[in-house]
């Protein structure tokens, strides 16, 4: 008997439900026309959530990717419906987060011919996705994709690219379904080398004054419980990255607080007081790091992480445990002293109260008649028991958000940490409500950023995608200001922003919306937009010429820093 | 710190687009390839790039791990001229009559062991193998005494002085971690 035969479109349907795909975002075209047609037979199965243009996609697939843990997938059509996306693969690439990204392409007789909407996809994303791969025979279809998904999730997740040619596409095959365990090119685990392993335990034994970087490679490594158990044993006092807030409770006695340059005072001060400094599945990027010949040169340093490129790319490390943190961070644990650094531990106290009465009582309880960032932000947050998603947008929004949100559950923050990339917020926002539907979506945002992706409010509008859109409306591109502010001189080259009326637009899209311009109504309002099933727009209007301290200004090393700007 | 001249070998799967992947990482920091030499390595459906730059130690880890990390590479070394015994070859199309009218050319020709492989009245050419100073060296000589038509190089190839293969064992140590070849 022969087998039955079906078209790559079809193969395509079929691996990815094979993969256990559910969502897809996409936008359709003229050379992904055959997928699109197969994907009108799957729609029980597959979840296709047009967005307003591909950008929006891939950021959604990445919000999506961020709080489910699974591999974001879009579907775009060639050329410039593939290169909208590249933005979100470049932020999906620095901050590892699994997507999969397919577009579809021209013929395979007519690549190289300058073809109606042709670009060369593979090689437009080879250096910012972890794989790039065209398929040119449909038979390849079932292998490729189940490599793709492979790729994307194993090892230090990142951003996958297939590209599709349409003869491909409508190619008449014999399906099998495929898996992919093993390349033997690519190793997503190195090896832990034991020696390594003893060196940590003896470092973090001897040490008095330990000091633990938690990153997002926790989160991606789902390592909460190890990460726990580690620090309570040691009694290892933590800061975070902005990406890795959410790996640690924030009401955890050991979590001191944010890393890096608008982080807080005592995990940045500590960092270059410290004796051992131990990084797990952090990057060392410059927002965190601040000047490096200046940064932990007291400390022996120990990184923990999986890839083995960030060993010593920023700083140079003592001891490198490479491996998943899953299983070093219990590995190591296992051989610890139970310890106490009660008077180190209490170092960091010191600092939250300078912190408090300089900045944060600020922030929180302006003098102002207008509202505060930092206000809108912590009245949210209470209001949502801490328990919700925070998604941000880039900027102040974004440093103040990630400031005074404080979260309490895993897998709670989506941000663009590592291409700062603006317009993030609003489509990965709408990812995140398909990737975790029971829980509260709260983004902030800026009336900058909020109009660089603003065509998604028609996908919150189609799909009543419950996201609360909190816009802190402060008519300036805020953070080049306040840089202008404070190392221009004051000149506001092209930072003031002239805004719609925002309440019109949600209005135009069928949200519901409120505007809050004081104190007195703040709690109300945020009371409303939780309490409204689905969608809400509330744009608090703020300070105008607010700046967010503390900060590490650039150049200067990460302990020294900024409290107020008068 | 101080640069040197690395040779770079990758071991890559003989896939379309992968040469790309290995130079993005050199253009990403604006370093210059010197050399470039790509062919089929003794494992089958394996490709060795051999590849010169010149750079720092520092910048030549980090080069050579995010080379590495590119999921169709399967291996990355890099090495001083210490570590490799390495070769070269140029061709030269020479002026015949400069070769006949002055005898220092020939004298250059035999000094570094090239040989002459075709003569015509207009031009001659020679073939000269050897390391990488050598045909440098040759080439200057040349060039001074205004003979030369066309010159060109190869880039070059280099074994390593180790004993072993280390994409051999390293293949293996793969193979045996995942008890499983191929895909």
């Amino acid at each position: 008997m022969t087998k039955e035969k079906i078209s790559g479109s079809e193969a395509l349907m079929r691996s990815l439900e094979h993969q256990g795909v559910k969502t897809i975002f996409g936008y359709p075209g003229g050379s992904i026309m055959p997928v699109y047609d197969a994907l009108y037979d799957h729609l029980g199965k597959l979840n296709h959530i047009l967005v307003r243009h591909e950008q929006g996609a891939a950021h959604a697939a990445e919000g999506f990717a961020r709080v489910s843990g699974e591999v974001g997938v879009c579907l775009v059509t060639s050329g410039p419906g593939a290169t909208n996306t590249v933005t979100g693969i470049a932020d999906a690439m620095i901050d590892s987060t699994p997507i999969v990204v397919i577009a579809g392409q021209v013929g395979v007789g007519a690549l190289g011919t300058d073809a109606f909407q042709e670009v060369d996809w593979v090689g437009l994303t080879q250096p910012i996705s972890k794989w790039s791969y065209m398929i040119r025979d449909a038979n390849d279809i079932a292998q490729a994709v189940a490599r793709a998904f492979y790729i994307a999730k194993s090892g230090r997740p990142g951003p996958v690219v297939l590209d599709f040619p349409k003869s491909a596409q409508t190619q008449m095959i014999e399906y099998e379904p495929a898996e992919a365990k093993y390349i033997r090119s690519y190793d997503p685990v190195p090896d832990t080398d034991m020696a390594s392993v003893e060196q940590a335990v003896e470092l973090i034994n001897n040490a008095k004054r330990p000091f633990m970087l938690v990153g997002q490679g926790v989160e991606l490594g789902n390592a909460h419980q190890e990460l726990l158990d580690f620090i309570e044993k040691a009694d290892i006092p933590c800061g975070t990255t902005m990406l890795g807030l959410s790996a640690l409770p924030y009401n955890h006695p050991l979590n001191k607080g944010m890393l890096g340059m608008h982080g807080n005072i005592g995990p940045n001060v500590n960092t270059n007081k410290c004796d051992v400094l131990i990084a797990v599945g952090m990057r060392f990027s410059d927002r965190v790091t601040g000047y490096l010949p200046n940064y932990a040169k007291q400390a022996k340093i120990i990184h923990f992480d999986i890839d083995p490129a960030e060993i010593n790319k920023n700083v140079k490390v003592d001891v490198a445990v490479l491996g998943d943190c899953k299983e070093t961070l219990r590995v190591v644990c296992e051989k610890l002293k139970p310890a106490k650094h009660e008077k180190w531990s209490d170092s960091f106290t010191t600092y939250e109260k300078l912190e408090y009465d300089k900045v944060i009582n600020n922030e929180l309880h302006p003098k102002t008649e207008t509202l505060s960032y930092g206000e809108v932000v912590h009245a949210v947050a209470e209001a949502t028991k801490h328990e919700g998603i925070l998604v941000t947008d880039v900027g102040q929004n974004q440093l103040t958000s990630a400031r005074y949100f404080h979260l309490l559950n895993k897998r709670s923050m989506v941000t663009s940490g590592g291409l700062g990339t603006m317009g993030f917020g609003l489509p990965a926002a709408i990812g995140a409500t398909f990737g975790a539907p029971d829980r509260t979506v709260c983004l902030f945002v800026g009336d900058g950023g909020i109009q660089m992706t603003i065509e998604e409010l028609g996908t919150i509008m189609e799909h009543k995608c419950p996201v609360k859109v909190i816009i802190l409306n402060n008519h300036f591109l805020g953070n080049v200001r306040q840089w202008q502010e404070l190392f221009f001189n004051r000149r506001y080259s092209f930072t003031h922003m002239m805004n719609p009326d925002y309440m019109k637009i949600a209005e135009a899209y069928g949200i519901p919306a409120l505007r809050v311009m004081n104190r007195e109504n703040l709690a109300d309002a945020v009371n409303r937009m939780l309490t409204t099933d689905g969608p809400f727009i509330l744009e608090a209007v703020v300070t105008e010429e607010e700046n967010v301290l503390p900060m590490t200004p650039p150049g200067s090393a990460i302990s020294e820093i900024m409290l107020e700007t008068e | 710190m101080e640069e040197k001249l690395y040779t770079i070998i990758v071991h890559s799967e003989n896939v379309a687009g992968v040469l790309n992947q290995v130079t993005a990482v050199f253009t990403r920091r604006q370093i210059n390839i010197e050399s470039l030499n790509v062919s089929a390595s003794s494992i089958p459906g394996v490709h060795k790039y051999t590849i010169t730059a010149w750079t720092d130690p520092d910048t030549m880890e980090k080069v050579a791990k995010q080379i590495s990390k590119k999921i169709d590479v399967v291996q990355t070394q890099y090495y001083t001229d210490d570590d490799v015994f390495q070769h070269e070859i140029a061709l030269y199309k020479l002026k015949t009559h400069m070769l006949e009218s002055n005898r220092e050319v020939g004298r250059v020709i035999r000094r570094f062991g090239a040989r002459i492989v075709d003569v015509t009245a207009t031009y001659s050419i020679v073939v000269h193998d050897g390391m990488s100073a050598e045909l440098t060296s040759m080439n200057e000589q040349l060039m001074k005494l205004d003979c030369v038509l066309q010159f060109v190089r190869s880039g070059r190839v280099v074994v390593t002085k180790s004993s072993f293969e280390r994409v051999d064992e390293y293949l293996e140590k793969r193979g045996k971690k995942y008890e499983q070849r191929g895909v």
